[in-house]
């Protein structure tokens, strides 16, 4: 922020760029007596906002401090902290990935790859997520940067829903948590397997392009690929990023707030205890390769509803939730998010009820 | 938001993210094999960060009037209304954001979601909050998962045994007398007070970060000071005593450990196990 000294230039700039909002609509082409207009009155933007905001909070640190020093608020703040460094990694990796998606590889390359008939592109797409190592957080920007670069959403979602439960790392997390019941790994694997294609069939067949709100398109033309990778690096961090914050202090309230009884009183019913960690699933948002040593301590559950809440939670999570509204917009959260659990309920019944 | 800015926040963040990975304090809230990938990680968002401001104080002190042009300079593509530049003469701000045709519903809500970014960054450089404790402790039950109880090791050798809270929890309570015997062990972790008055020991153990932290708690009994402060990091040295009671919460089976000494420590590296 150093380097921005007032200069009327700089001045005017900022002003449009803080207060664009109210001119987005009808401003085509905007005449230069508006632009002279604009100039007068000196208005604070994003560049203004972040230094005094730094400023203060550096000033005011000891009252933060304090203000923070309640035991409660500060395990809050412990956990928010760390749900956010622990996926920032991950996210890390996703934006990069995604941005050599969509810098450095051809369009033409997921076409060739993928069958050209959609309806088999999605399972495909589903078992590829078994290459990706790591949770969730990196997904969803990848899952974006496919359908940008023309893979059919079907698939991409597909493989947004199954990369974080059926990776390798994932899976072994999985069998060290549960020494004694191997039929978990196998349960989990083929229960978020057939989840992902099922939403991928489903959204072949009722999903409609305009839920997905415009991609965010960051238009890379004319840019030297270098430039192109890191702007694009740049774009899905800042978006992704504010979401996963978004997700985490959510994530990190209810993991404080929610009191761990409320749970026990629910464990011996068999309907209510498969609901429950479902709901729990997606409200604590844990990471998929943590999620099966916090199941393994939920041994007053059954087994089935543990599964449930293995498949549910790399799928549909506050954090996840929260990045996919961000970067394929609320209206497609909003649908695709249920419906990924219910599925992913059924399913993990049927399977629990068979194989565990 | 515009890139400047944009490019700021990923500066502190990266910034952060490195200043925790390099000492140790990431260990409060994340695994210990996890350092790497946050090193990598904050370099990325460093790279990132400043391959976004160099093009910003490059066009500004050279002045040049395609870039400096005010009305486009500033916008998140910058490189594109510059590109646009010759061709389409002034062109409005809002292309320097997005293609105003297709997106002006969308654009302009998400970079209000990027200022968030700013939070971990404010808690991480200036609260720096500690890692879990008996705060934590207190709202979850204890977390010894079941499991075949006939198979454990013999006890190391040494008097006292030192053995991690989670050890001792899961021999008292599944391998009890066969297991402990009537050896000395000890063991460190950090003091909680459960509702009925009762002193434990507890500790934290983490898989992956500490969302998914679970208490491991040992009730002690016998010789104690009256004032043990709460959170205050204890080395305790006791034998095993077939007491157990439960645990408030989950009901999980606590065992109990008959304190000969006690003694307060530093906190530990890595507080968690």
């Amino acid at each position: 922020m150093t380097h921005h000294r007032p200069d009327p230039e700089v001045r005017q700039s900022r002003s449009t760029t803080g207060q664009r909002d109210p001119r987005r609509g009808p401003h085509g082409q905007r005449d230069g007596s508006e632009r002279e207009a604009n100039t007068a009155p000196w208005r604070v933007g994003a560049t203004e906002v972040l230094a005094g905001g730094l400023v203060l909070v550096v000033l005011f640190r000891d009252r933060l401090e304090a203000l923070l020093a309640t035991p409660g608020l500060q395990t809050w703040t412990t956990v928010f902290v760390s749900i956010v460094v622990q996926a920032l990694p991950f996210l890390v990796f996703g934006v990069v990935l995604s941005a050599v998606i969509a810098v450095f590889v051809p369009a033409s390359f997921f076409a060739q790859v993928l069958p050209s008939r959609p309806a088999l592109a999605v399972p495909v797409a589903s078992g590829a997520g078994v290459v990706l190592p790591g949770c969730e957080c990196g997904s969803v920007p990848i899952a974006g940067a496919l359908v940008r670069r023309g893979v059919p959403p079907a698939a991409a979602f597909a493989f947004l829903l199954a990369a974080p439960a059926i990776n390798p790392i994932v899976l072994v997390a999985t069998a060290v948590a549960f020494p004694a019941e191997p039929g978990m790994v196998v349960g989990r694997f083929v229960t978020s397997l057939v989840v992902a294609m099922i939403m991928g069939w489903l959204w072949l067949r009722w999903g409609r392009a305009d839920w997905i709100k415009p991609l965010q398109r960051l238009n890379l033309d004319g840019l030297s690929r270098w430039q192109a990778f890191w702007a694009s690096c740049r774009h899905d961090l800042t978006h992704a990023g504010g979401f996963l914050v978004v997700g985490g202090l959510a994530a990190a309230t209810i993991n404080v707030m929610v009191p761990a009884e409320w749970l026990q009183a629910l464990a011996g019913q068999p309907v209510l205890s498969v609901l429950a960690l479902a709901g729990l699933a997606v409200l604590l948002s844990i990471c998929s390769e943590a999620d099966a040593f916090v199941a393994a301590s939920l041994s007053e559950f059954s087994l089935t509803a543990r599964l449930t809440f293995l498949v549910v939670g790399p799928m549909v999570d506050l954090k996840l939730v929260a990045m996919q509204a961000g970067v394929f917009g609320r209206g497609f959260a909003a649908r695709f998010a249920p419906a990924t659990c219910a599925v992913a309920v059924l399913v993990s019944v049927l399977v629990g009820v068979v194989v565990l | 938001m515009n890139r400047a800015v944009q490019g700021v926040i990923l500066l502190l963040l990266g910034g952060a993210v490195l200043r925790i990975s390099l000492t140790d304090m990431y260990l409060r809230y994340v695994r210990d094999g996890l350092r790497p990938f946050l090193i990598a990680s904050g370099l990325v968002l460093l790279a990132v960060s400043a391959a976004t401001l160099w093009p910003e104080l490059v066009h500004r002190k050279a002045g040049q009037p395609t870039h400096r042009d005010p009305e486009q300079s500033r916008g998140q593509d910058m490189e594109r209304s510059g590109h646009r530049n010759p061709e389409q003469g002034q062109v409005d701000p809002g292309t320097g954001y997005d293609r105003p045709a297709q997106h002006n519903h969308h654009s302009h809500r998400e970079p209000v979601v990027s200022w968030l970014l700013l939070l971990p960054v404010l808690a991480l450089l200036l609260v720096a909050p500690p890692a879990l404790g008996s705060d934590a402790a207190s709202r979850t039950g204890s977390a010894l998962s079941t499991r075949a109880a006939s198979d454990f090791p013999p006890l190391p050798a040494g008097d006292p045994v030192v053995l991690s809270v989670l050890d001792y929890a899961t021999r008292a309570v599944f391998g009890g007398d066969r297991s402990l015997g009537n050896r000395r062990v000890q063991l460190s972790g950090f003091i909680m007070r459960g509702g009925d008055g009762q002193i434990y020991l507890a500790r934290m153990i983490m898989t992956c970060c500490a969302a998914d932290a679970r208490p491991i708690k040992v009730a002690l009994m016998g010789n104690l000071p009256d004032r043990l402060a709460m959170d205050s990091w204890v080395e305790v040295i006791g034998r095993y005593s077939p007491d157990i009671t439960e645990d408030e919460i989950n009901g999980e089976a606590i065992p109990f450990l008959e304190v000969e000494q006690i003694r307060t420590i530093p906190a530990p590296r890595n507080q968690y196990e």
